[in-house]
């Protein structure tokens, strides 16, 4: 009796999961969503393969001010998209880089995730006190405009790695919370759910298990959007100079440094900013493409 | 609809107190750190540290002084700036009517934009136009501010060299510095109100009495302007007025990036200096302005829209 209680939710998500690679499969019908999955895909091995493709150390001055397509003059190697103002070649800070982004993004966004659906589960399908606190809460983070939100956190809070990942939980989870919250609501008088009720599962495990599986079509597409939108928001912060500290590079960070010099070499800040637009990009076709296939059936 | 309003506004002000309450705890009290080490820099010693805080009344119990601020604010004693030496308002106000200037252009050229190419692919959605318009809606929402600046200036400063790279109007104020950074904004913001438009546009198109003005023959022209229009500008309406809330974001960036000197590089300039007084201010007139026009949104769309209006 108890193997086939604990079995039942271990098929559920297996089958689910298969569905799940399934649809990934159907998006080769929206080519804006096959060139999102290819940007994506391609930065991810990147990122991974980052050791094998850099030409150079990422931190270290070789040759400064070299433009791009020169060969360098101790040690030979070619700087394909030319050296900062400090000499350290940027095609293997953008290749480094892409590790950094790729692992403060995802990590921020589950993190965002984490909290905001368990607040928006609580909220909609507790109902009455609960929705109304955390309701409120979240109108009042919203109420930020977003990028003062985060100056004022960083500023008291400094700036790390660790300290981008608190602000953009504290800064995103209420705009997750709310999405779920509204899913909740719709769901939370179906059948199924009912059904685990009578049974007597408990409140968590009829959220966790029963509900949030059947909302997860638009929390997927959000999710590409709002990693997009975390790009973005790590890109502005490294910027502005609030961002992860240096020397490890970092693209937004790239852009801070060299800018100042940006009229006499462009390519400096030119490249980082393809290479965060590009990444972006990838997550936001992915999206279109994930909800164009998501409305079709 | 009354009721509407006076709730509305009574939230509005509930928002404004636990905003200056979440400043105060984290700027001016020891939750987050010794305020007199923040204003005073790392290398002070402690002694300077507590004359500093004598001077300035941080031995007082921390719900006092709260009040105290509170009440010096709400009469409009914003404090002095450290970094500009002199009272916060005389700083912020030039700043904030800066910002006003180029907030109004950016707007006066982005909402008939977007508006315009969100009507034209919501009305015949899937078409060929309605895909090319959301795609590079796409593309544009990509480049975050700082990268289409970069790549802006590479093109039209750089390389056609027609307009100037920095906006500090040292020389007085000149409209050809507003350009870049107008552009700038309107780049990255317009696919937003586009896609916006487009989506209540398209959900227009496909109502029952779009279809009755149709089959009954109507021209289409008129079909789309009298019919069509009033009712898919409602929501636009919205997503316009919170767009006023993504532009305080937006100046942060393209003011610090062209040098303009506005409200967005005073926030930034005020919190890499740990300018307190200043960055709590400056915080504060962001949040009033989001949430005041949050507010308007909100009984404007009510207004706006016949079925709750005279219901």
């Amino acid at each position: 009796m108890t193997t086939t209680i604990t079995e039942m939710p271990t098929a559920g998500y297996g089958a689910a999961l298969w569905r799940g690679l399934k649809s990934f499969a159907l998006l080769r019908e929206s080519w804006v969503g096959m060139l999102g999955a290819f940007l994506v895909l391609f930065w991810v091995l990147v990122a991974i393969l980052a050791p094998l493709l850099a030409p150079f150390d990422p931190n270290s001055s070789i040759q400064p001010f070299a433009k791009p397509g020169m060969e360098a003059i101790k040690g030979g190697g070619t700087f394909w998209l030319g050296t900062d103002h400090i000499g350290r070649d940027i095609l293997s800070r953008i290749i480094w880089g892409s590790r950094t982004v790729l692992i403060y993004a995802p990590l921020a966004t589950i993190s965002a995730y984490t909290l905001g659906i368990l607040m928006g589960l609580a909220a909609g399908y507790r109902g009455g006190w609960v929705d109304d606190v955390l309701s409120r809460i979240a109108d009042i983070i919203l109420s930020f405009p977003v990028l003062v939100l985060y100056i004022i956190i960083i500023a008291t809070i400094g700036a790390s790695g660790f300290n981008i990942i608190i602000a953009i939980t504290f800064a995103s989870s209420p705009g997750i919370m709310r999405i779920v919250r509204g899913l909740v609501l719709d769901l939370r008088n179906r059948d199924y759910v009912a059904a685990a009720q009578t049974r007597g599962e408990s409140d968590w495990r009829v959220m966790l298990v029963e509900i949030l599986p059947n909302a997860r079509g638009p929390l997927i597409v959000d999710a590409c959007l709002r990693l997009g939108y975390v790009i973005i928001t790590i890109g502005v912060l490294g910027f502005l100079g609030l961002g992860l500290p240096p020397p490890d590079p970092d693209w937004g960070g790239m852009v801070n440094e060299t800018r100042q010099m940006a009229m006499a070499f462009p390519h400096m800040t030119l490249f980082p900013c393809i290479a965060i637009s590009s990444l972006i990009l990838g997550f936001n076709l992915l999206a279109d493409g994930l909800r164009e296939i998501s409305l079709r059936d | 609809m009354v009721t509407l309003v006076v709730k509305r506004i009574g939230f509005m002000i509930f928002t404004m107190i636990v905003v200056s309450l979440i400043l105060f705890l984290l700027l001016e009290t020891e939750l987050t750190g010794d305020p007199a080490a923040r204003v005073l820099g790392q290398f002070s010693n402690e002694e300077q540290r507590e004359i500093w805080r004598e001077q300035h009344g941080y031995n007082q119990p921390v719900a006092l002084r709260y009040v105290k601020w509170l009440g010096n604010f709400a009469i409009g004693n914003l404090g002095e700036s450290i970094r500009f030496k002199g009272p916060v308002a005389d700083v912020m106000l030039p700043r904030l009517w800066n910002t006003a200037i180029l907030g109004f252009w950016t707007f006066a050229i982005m909402i008939p934009l977007s508006l315009i190419l969100g009507v034209l692919s919501g009305m015949k959605e899937g078409s060929k136009l309605d895909r090319t318009i959301s795609v590079f809606g796409i593309l544009t929402t990509s480049i975050p501010e700082f990268a289409s600046a970069v790549i802006f200036s590479a093109i039209f400063v750089f390389g056609l060299k027609w307009l100037p790279g920095t906006s500090s109007m040292s020389g007085g104020f000149e409209f050809k510095q507003l350009i870049m950074p107008a552009m700038v904004l309107i780049v990255y913001d317009f696919g937003y109100v586009a896609r916006m438009t487009r989506a209540s546009m398209a959900e227009v198109m496909t109502s029952q009495y779009v279809r009755t003005a149709i089959l009954k023959g109507l021209p289409y022209r008129s079909v789309i302007v009298k019919h069509a229009l009033r009712n898919a500008l409602i929501a636009p309406f919205t997503v316009i007025m919170l767009q006023i809330n993504w532009l305080l974001s937006g100046v942060i960036v393209v003011e610090f990036f062209f040098a303009y000197k506005g409200f967005g590089a005073l926030i930034l300039e005020a919190s890499l200096n740990n300018d307190i007084a200043l960055l709590e201010a400056c915080a504060m007139v962001a949040v009033c302005v989001a949430v005041t026009t949050q507010t308007l949104a909100d009984i404007g769309y009510t207004f706006l829209n016949p079925r709750i209006r005279f219901s």
